[in-house]
Parts: structure tokens; sequence; C-alpha cells
């Protein structure tokens, strides 16, 4: 994944861009199943391989533009990124290690979704139970974004012709 | 606390300032948001990987397993995926706006023609 | 690509079995991973994928926009809609255990229609914004 992200960000052609896009998306949801999220994997294999990628292609042939053209060697922003990513390095040494069963993420709600959770609901898988249920009205908040950005593209593209003279 | 129990917060800082770079440093429009799904990617693994127990299996409840990697992460990056996508499609809608305006997806190529007349090309 | 044989023959083969994993996805949500959200994108990928092989104007008279558009609202609307019947039947806001004598069975009905709605809002989205971008570039097919 790392190989994939650093050819992105040198490569001009935006075509090529975007099949690493689609590339890393499926690799990342790949570490997802190895990490036992198999609902995220899923998600993230058919959104952002496939969403993603057939709207970032359409938006391709819409802009006609082919390539970036870097002016100047970007040695500000990279210092910017490497000294960010050095005080993320140096807070993250405070957070639990990897797979450590005391970590807090643990403790609190979670064994009582998991416990509880399939005999309140009737459900065994526990993502949805508690995405649909202990937690729906997140879920109901999340269909109402879906459907504003809907609704917002709708707004943005309206005019079938896209003629640059036409007063609106 | 050694580099080998901390390797995961690795890889996800490493693509995270990877998709930061992307974003700040290129200028094409398209490419920037191809930087930003790599950040926010980057963010769905801080989530998870902490939320996984070695020797634990996915969170759906069977007989035959004692211990389940933990399924609160799980449903909040659910969410956060879909909504990225959303904002994805609001910023290509906007990219071909700006196309449209403009003629160009160059950031310095936008600044330039707003510097130059003072007032887009189509109002 | 309308005139590409094999491509119009493996489009028509492979078109039920998408569809019927979409459908497999949506209702195994609850014993296997998938659920509204999967379902849905899976429905709007296999209409793009018809209507790159076939051309969008037979996209567009298989769906036509009107239901398209009515399908993004509508999720959001079964949604609420179950909330709603939870206020009515005596429980809070989405309170699932009212919907029925039984309080299990009544979470199974929730979460069942709640699913419904999603994958129909996503579905719906998906698409929606495919016409949109499709139909901006190509005004002459």
């Amino acid at each position: 994944m790392a190989v994939a992200v650093v050819v992105l960000a040198r490569v001009r052609n935006l075509f090529a861009v975007i099949v690493l896009s689609g590339l890393y998306s499926f690799l990342m949801a790949t570490v997802l199943v190895a990490l036992d999220a198999v609902d995220v994997a899923m998600t993230e294999a058919s959104v952002g391989a496939g969403i993603s990628t057939v709207l970032l292609l359409g938006a391709l042939h819409l802009c006609k533009s082919e390539e970036a053209k870097p002016v100047h060697k970007p040695w500000l922003p990279l210092t910017v990124s490497v000294v960010c990513g050095l005080l993320l390095v140096y807070g993250s040494l405070g957070l639990p290690a990897f797979s450590d069963p005391f970590a807090p993420i643990h403790t609190h709600v979670v064994p009582r979704y998991l416990n509880e959770g399939p005999k309140e609901t009737g459900v065994p898988n526990v993502v949805t139970a508690v995405l649909a249920s202990y937690r729906g009205y997140d879920t109901l908040g999340e269909t109402t974004v879906v459907f504003t950005a809907g609704a917002g593209v709708v707004a943005l593209l309206r005019r079938r012709r896209s003629r640059k003279e036409q007063p609106k | 606390m050694s580099i080998v129990s901390h390797f995961s917060y690795a890889v996800t800082i490493f693509l995270m300032i990877a998709g930061l770079f992307i974003v700040i440093a290129r200028g094409n429009l398209i490419k920037k948001l191809v930087g930003l799904g790599i950040f926010q990617t980057s963010v769905y693994l801080l989530y998870i990987a902490p939320g996984k127990l070695i020797g634990g299996t996915a969170p759906i409840v069977s007989d035959a397993f004692k211990v389940y990697s933990n399924p609160l992460p799980h449903v909040l990056i659910l969410t956060a995926i879909v909504v990225g996508v959303a904002t994805l499609a609001l910023g290509l809608a906007l990219v071909v706006r700006i196309r449209e305006a403009y003629g160009s997806i160059e950031e310095d190529e936008i600044l330039e023609a707003d510097r130059g007349d003072g007032v887009a090309d189509q109002r | 690509m309308k005139r590409d044989l094999i491509l119009r023959v493996v489009a028509k083969v492979f078109l039920p079995f998408i569809l019927v994993f979409a459908l497999y996805v949506q209702f195994h949500g609850d014993f296997g991973p998938g659920g509204g959200f999967q379902a849905g994108v899976i429905i709007a990928a296999a209409v793009v994928f018809y209507a790159l092989i076939y051309g969008l104007a037979n996209a567009r008279r298989l769906v036509p926009e009107r239901v398209v558009e009515s399908m993004m609202a509508a999720g959001v609307l079964i949604y609420a809609g179950v909330g709603l019947m939870g206020l009515v039947l005596g429980g809070n806001f989405l309170d699932y255990f009212v919907l029925d004598r039984d309080p299990v069975a009544g979470q199974h009905r929730g979460i069942f229609w709640v699913e419904v709605g999603v994958a129909v809002t996503v579905s719906g989205v998906m698409l929606k914004i495919f016409y949109m971008f499709a139909d901006r570039g190509r005004m002459d097919e």
C-alpha cells in the first residue's frame, strides 16, 4: 500500500492516478479483512474501489484535462508533512500496544454489546445490531447525509447543456 | 512499548502524511481529492487496528468462538466510509463546475485567472 | 460497446447474479457481513454496469429518472417512518421493541425495515449521481 501511495503521488497521468486509487482501496479492504473487520472491508471494497472509481472516471471524462504540472520542487510541503508525521509518532507512543486486551477501547460499553446484543435483538451480527438498533439514530443521520449529498450534486449539475455563455 | 507493538500506528501515520502531502503539494484538483481519500482511509485504519485482538474473530456471535474483535469501531467506520464517498461525490461535482467556469483544474491557473480578471468568466 | 458481442453476452449472464448477490447481502446482513449500505452500492453498480455496456438511453429506460429520484427520498422516509412508528405505538423515537408483542421479534422487524430504507436511499443516490455525471458530458446521445 505504501508503494501504491508513493507512486500515486508522483504519477502525473490522471487516469493512472484513478486506477492506482482503486488498487489502493482493494489493498485496504484486504488489510481490513486481516484485522477481522469484515463488514467494513466489504463496504470499503464496494464503495471505495467501486463507486469512487466510477465517479472519478466520470469527472475525469468531463474535465478532459490529462496531467498535472509540478512547477517547483515541493520542499516546504514535504517538510511540513514529515514534521507532522514525527509529532504524530511521538503522540502514538502513548497509545496502547497492538492487540492489548486491557486497552480502554475494550472495557466500557463493548462487553455489553457483545454479551447482551444477540439476546436482546436476536441478530448474531453484532455490527448490524449496533448499527441498526443500539445506534440507530446515528444511522438515520448518515442516511440523511447521503441523501443531502445526492441533492447537492443534483443542485450543482442540474443543467443538461454545459454551454458557457448561457445566462443563469 | 517497542517498535513491533506500535507498528500499526506507524503504518497509519505514514499513510496519513502521504495523503496530507498529496493534498497540500499537488495542484491538480482531482489529485487533491484522491489524496483526501487516502487520508480518510488512513483514519479508518487508525480506528480499527486497536480493536483487533490476536486470536479473536469477526464480531459475529456464534457458539464456536469465544474471543471477538471489537465491533464498535466497525460501526463508526462504516458510517465514515459512506460519508466519505458522499463528500467525494460533492467535491467532484464542484470540480466539474470549476472546470466549466475557469477552463482548467490546476490550482495555479485558477488563482491566476482570479487575480487577473477580478471576476470569474461566468457569473 | 453496444456492438461488442462478447461484452453483451457476458453482461446479460452476469447481471442477474449481481442483483441476487445484492439481495443476499441485504437480507443476510443479520447473520454475516453485509447490510443495507453494501447492498445499495452493489445494486447501483449493477445498473452502472448495464449502462456502460448497453448505453445510457437503455439504462434510462430500465430505471427512469423519476424512479431514481423517488428512491432517494423514499429510503430516508422509510427510516424515519420506522422511528415514528415507535412513537405512535407508545415507546420513544426509533424504539423497536414496541413494534411487536415479543420484543425480540419487534427488533427483527425494526432492523429489517431500517436496512431496507438505507439500501433504497444509498442505491438511489449513487445511481442519480452517476446519471448526472454521465449526462453532463454526452448531450447528443
